[in-house]
């Protein structure tokens, strides 16, 4: 992968990693109080349904689980609103709108995932759990020591998670509408909290189910309208989208020099191959692992299986939240594609270098452009399912930390199991509460950091910490306490600390030479003469910075003029306007200015903020660790550190409770029933 | 609400238990396995296969095009295939043995 998939590819974050490039808001302000008005119709239906929710929670069931009523169908639903965060929902199409071919391989893995979750997790979970990873974990071994590691990792995947998408959300909202960042986080923070705290899961439930059916009729009625031209014929589309002189141009700018010698024919059908963006195939397949494996052990996305009655209706949401999460990425296709061909890259990235607003300027495109009624409506509903997505995924993670705290802390570790059942329900409310706070204030805190990170480190974390123990202690009969102590710490701490030697990470000396280069230019360079391939010296070299990595072939270069900096630039385009003297030149001239002037400032505000370092956080001057995804190693290091934890510890009790496990695991016998209503 | 207690390691020693067990471990690994390996072929296809996946078959729809779409198609059917055996087999299979449970090992 190139250096910024993950920094394009987790929208939410991504949007803070770009953070200085916004405009006031994408909505004019003669339309704002339409998206207000949107805005306000969605808070509240969900105010509704959290007062009806809130009725009906009472009990430690009801309030982790729903009274485990959920149905199959709802759950699939209430599964696919958690987790098309904004990151799948805009930051996909984003990427489809830029890099095309490379942005669709890209979703594919997030749907795969869930075969994991179908196959191996979702129906031993329910089966044997209640209502935290830690129950399952603790099921045959020590309910203190595995309680006390399942629930740090829960809190601290869960914090990874909710802080890109606090800053993710606030910054979104800035863009769409300009409402100040802190603003629209406490914001969300209040409307999350009075979901989790009132109605617990059945109203986090039904606002996540209420978010997805809104995602999936908008994203089907902008299909609608884009593929209706062409008669609903793919290659007919495609035809088109590869015909457009916008997406052309696209190409060329990516490709640079190499476009030279293209047709634009040749430069449009390269949209529709790969390549463009995703370079790295080692990085590409680490980060599949950690999809893979990852959603499995992501402590929210369990517990969404403790929610419904049966094991079948576990294996029926997972059915159906797989086609609905599938069938949303297949959407994203044409969305991707549509805003390249309609809206053009050009004008996305100029409002977010992500991409992130491909979707939300294609709706406002397709409702009539930017002066018209219908397109500032469409765009006001685009952002205000944006804003419920972010409120029901956050409400998600919000509630698998606060159950991860109340339950098995409190209740399992501190009271040893032994509290009554309104004493639990006050743990839960109030560690929900206590998390709600602590992600609206980490979320302040982190404005205009690079978060780009999280999103994929959260999943890196549940692959190798979570998803091995989950996985080994319900199909492997030695698997025991100190495999899971072992596997939980050593999977995640591998991966936490891999991503901080990362070319995730800030490396200054790095940032600092791009601003120079952006504020001085480039000299002018000579021919150089194409270069072969070379090799490099292992596989370990391709991994960490110890040894020579191969190097691609690289054709011949012409030579190239110098390029001018920003200050250069910007001293000619001065001049220009004070020789211009037509009005609508002057104010073209004055557009570009502003465009190189804001390039500039945002140069020098780096070389400030990075004047005199040369390390970053972590001591190294260039990333040590070579990929932007850990998972290749940690996830394999947290399989191997439970095998051996279990073979060294040994405890007969775990094996002799393995028939129990087994045998309930496969039938339900014992598992926890619903509560009737 | 106390639960009665089971033999549970009759229940795994009966036949039809390390029936339903065998059955089930085949199926789901053997779709686990192909999955995973469909799956990667699309990153690895992508990256050392480029020619192949330029080639155009329809229209302007190329063969990587066509991959990417199997990967949905191969992904729901076999959330299709697992749903549908599990359905109409491991569930009768377990019910069985559930019916049974207490008596076993008693």
């Amino acid at each position: 992968m190139t250096k910024t998939i993950n920094k394009l590819g987790f929208t939410a974050a991504a949007l803070c990693a770009s953070g200085s490039a916004f405009a006031a808001g994408a909505v004019a302000d003669e339309f704002k109080w339409m998206t207000f008005a949107v805005f306000g119709v969605i808070i509240a239906i969900t105010m509704a349904i959290t007062f009806w929710a809130a009725k009906q929670t009472h009990t430690t069931s009801e309030f982790y689980a729903a009274g485990r009523s959920v149905s199959g169908i709802q759950n699939g639903w209430a599964i696919a609103g958690d987790y098309l965060s904004a990151a799948s929902f805009l930051g996909i199409a984003g990427l489809i709108s830029l890099y095309g071919y490379d942005g669709f391989m890209y979703s594919v893995g997030w749907l795969v995932a869930y075969i994991t979750v179908l196959l191996v997790i979702a129906e031993p979970c329910r089966n044997i759990g209640k209502y935290t990873m830690g129950d399952i974990l603790a099921f045959r071994n020590d309910p203190k020591k595995t309680k006390t590691v399942a629930a740090l990792s829960t809190i601290t995947v869960s914090t990874f998670y909710l802080t890109a998408q606090m800053v993710g959300g606030g910054v979104l909202i800035k863009t769409l509408i300009g409402i100040d960042y802190k603003v629209s986080i406490i914001g969300v923070g209040i409307l999350m909290l009075a979901y989790v705290v009132f109605g617990g899961m059945k109203a986090t439930t039904w606002v996540q189910i209420t978010k997805a059916v809104l995602l999936v009729c908008a994203s089907i009625l902008l299909v609608m309208l884009v593929w209706a031209p062409y008669g609903f014929s793919l290659p007919d589309y495609l035809q088109a989208v590869v015909g457009d002189t916008k997406v052309q141009g696209q190409v060329a700018k990516l490709l640079g020099d190499k476009a030279g010698n293209m047709s634009p024919a040749e430069l449009g059908q390269r949209f529709l191959e790969p390549g463009l963006f995703l370079k790295s195939p080692i990085d590409q397949i680490s980060l599949g692992m950690a999809l893979v494996l990852g959603t499995a052990g992501m402590p929210h996305i369990l517990m969404r299986f403790f929610t419904v009655p049966t094991a079948q209706a576990a294996r029926t949401s997972v059915i159906w939240a797989m086609g609905i999460i599938g069938g949303f990425y297949v959407l994203t296709l044409f969305l991707g594609t549509g805003a390249a061909m309609l809206v053009g890259s050009a004008k996305i990235a100029s409002i977010d270098p992500g991409g992130n607003m491909a979707g939300p300027l294609l709706a406002q495109y397709l409702g009539g452009g930017e002066s018209s009624m219908l397109g500032n409506f469409f765009l006001a509903f685009v952002a205000a399912v944006a804003f419920a997505t972010i409120v029901a995924v956050v409400a998600g993670l919000v509630l698998a930390a606060a159950s991860a705290m109340a339950h098995d802390i409190y209740v399992g570790v501190i009271k040893g199991d032994h509290a009554t059942p309104q004493e639990q329900v006050t743990a839960a409310r109030v560690s929900s509460v206590i998390v709600g706070i602590m992600a609206i204030v980490v979320g302040i805190l982190a404005e205009g950091q690079n978060v780009a990170h999280l999103v994929a480190l959260a999943f890196a974390v549940a692959a190798s910490g979570n998803l091995p123990t989950v996985f080994l202690t319900l199909y492997w009969k030695k698997c025991n306490t100190g495999g899971i102590v072992a596997g939980m710490l050593i999977g995640s701490i591998t991966a936490i600390a891999l991503v901080m030697i990362s070319p995730n990470m800030t490396y200054p000396l790095a940032v600092l030479k791009a601003a120079h280069k952006v504020i001085d230019g480039e000299p002018a360079t000579e021919a150089k003469p194409a270069v072969d391939a070379k090799a490099g010296e292992g596989f370990t070299c391709e991994l960490f910075a110890v040894c020579k990595k191969a190097e691609a072939a690289k054709p011949a270069e012409a030579a190239k003029p110098a390029k001018p900096g920003t200050k250069e630039k910007m001293a000619t385009l001065k001049a220009k306007l004070d020789a211009a003297t037509d009005e609508a030149q002057k104010k073209t001239i004055q557009a570009d200015f502003d465009k190189v002037k804001k390039a500039n400032d945002k140069a020098e505000g780096d070389l400030k903020k990075f004047e005199g370092q040369t390390t970053s956080m972590m001591g190294l001057e260039k990333p040590f660790f070579l990929l932007k995804n850990p998972g290749l190693i940690s996830i394999p290091l947290g399989f191997l550190a439970v095998i051996i934890g279990s073979l060294l510890y040994r405890d007969q009790r775990a094996e002799d409770m393995w028939d129990e496990l087994y045998v309930r695991q496969n039938t339900g016998i014992h598992a926890e029933a619903a509560t009737a209503h | 609400m106390s639960k009665p207690s089971m033999n549970w390691a009759a229940i795994d020693a009966d036949p039809r238990f390390q029936a339903l067990h065998k059955k089930k471990t085949t199926f789901l690994w053997g779709l686990m396995i192909f999955s995973t390996v469909y799956y990667f072929l699309l990153p690895i296809g992508a990256a050392y296969y480029q020619d192949l996946f330029k080639i155009k078959v329809w229209g302007v729809v190329n063969v990587g095009i066509l991959f990417a779409l199997s990967e949905f198609i191969v992904a729901w059917t076999i959330a299709f295939a697992y749903s549908k055996k599990a359905n109409a087999e491991f569930d009768a299979m377990a019910q069985e043995i559930i019916n049974d449970a207490h008596k076993m090992g008693a």
